[in-house]
């Protein structure tokens, strides 16, 4: 496997979807390739680092008031009726 | 390596009933499903928007536009997806209003293949994100992703932050499959890229950031 093959099927790799071949070729590279292995690991450190990042959590004081402001315009549609 | 688990939704199996439940009427069914859903839509609304007035506005704008066409949702996809289909709409309308210049679209940003390659390949400290404060983290998390266009971060945000799969993400935003994986292999690389900026790993005795 090529760094630009590599560089393919990346996303599928770090999603677990590749088949068992390209995955055993994809690891066989990443094992003496250290740029791309370099690739790979912070790729992955970017994906985990925004998924637990808690980046825009919805406060529950303003959850509260939204909830409240979209029943209440949901209810004024349905009186107005479709 | 260990591979990225995809977040979970919460229990879908009870979802069809209470959509079914709201379409008969019941209001009660309908907030549930806000309180299940308000998060997730506010997260996707302020990644889109990167403005947090726009994304209280796309929450309720969506959660209203769901209710009022309830009667045309088919039930052959999850009710989220559409859901967020609706929101990404919303949100991608803010900022056409917002950037009136430019056209603001999903399909804007098709660049040359090159374009996200990795040029910068110096490692990361260990644990990068520990040598930040909460603040100075989110900080630097929030401009970088600012910094893609639209169509990626949306598709980062949806994909790796919400956890839909390709499909719900290519069903979500009516885009193809292959559209879908190569703006996240992209998006993925360039963020990846961007904060290499803030967590490579420093030389011992160099103080600069």
């Amino acid at each position: 496997m090529k760094c630009s093959e590599f560089l393919t099927e990346l996303t599928g790799y770090l999603d677990g979807v590749l088949d068992e071949h390209t995955k055993v070729e994809l690891e066989n590279h990443l094992s003496w390739c250290h740029n791309c292995y370099v690739v790979c690991d912070t790729t992955k450190k970017t994906i985990e680092i925004y998924r637990d990042s808690q980046l825009y959590e919805l406060p529950e004081d303003l959850r509260t008031r939204l909830r409240s402001a979209i029943m209440q315009k949901c209810q004024q549609h349905k009186r107005r009726g479709p | 390596m260990e591979t990225i688990q995809n977040k979970l939704e919460g229990p879908v199996s009870d979802e069809l009933i209470l959509v079914q439940a709201a379409k008969r009427g019941d209001d009660s069914a309908f907030e549930e499903l806000v309180r299940r859903y308000d998060r997730n839509i506010f997260r996707i609304a302020q990644h889109i928007t990167q403005n947090r007035e726009d994304a209280e506005d796309v929450v309720q704008e969506a959660f209203l536009k769901a209710y009022s066409n309830l009667a045309k949702f088919q039930e052959q996809s999850k009710f989220y997806t559409w859901l967020v289909r609706i929101a990404v709409n919303e949100a991608l309308m803010k900022l056409r209003r917002r950037k009136p210049e430019r056209t603001v679209s999903l399909d804007e940003e098709i660049k040359t293949e090159d374009d996200s390659l990795p040029r910068e390949i110096a490692d990361w400290s260990p644990n990068p994100e520990q040598q930040y404060n909460q603040a100075e983290l989110r900080e630097i998390l929030s401009k970088t992703i600012q910094g893609l266009p639209p169509g990626f971060r949306t598709v980062f945000v949806l994909r790796d932050v919400e956890g839909l799969s390709t499909e719900e993400t290519a069903a979500a935003l009516e885009l193809s499959v292959p559209a879908v994986k190569s703006r996240l292999l992209r998006a993925r690389l360039q963020l990846r890229e961007r904060l290499g900026r803030f967590f490579q790993k420093r030389e011992s005795g160099d103080g600069d950031q």
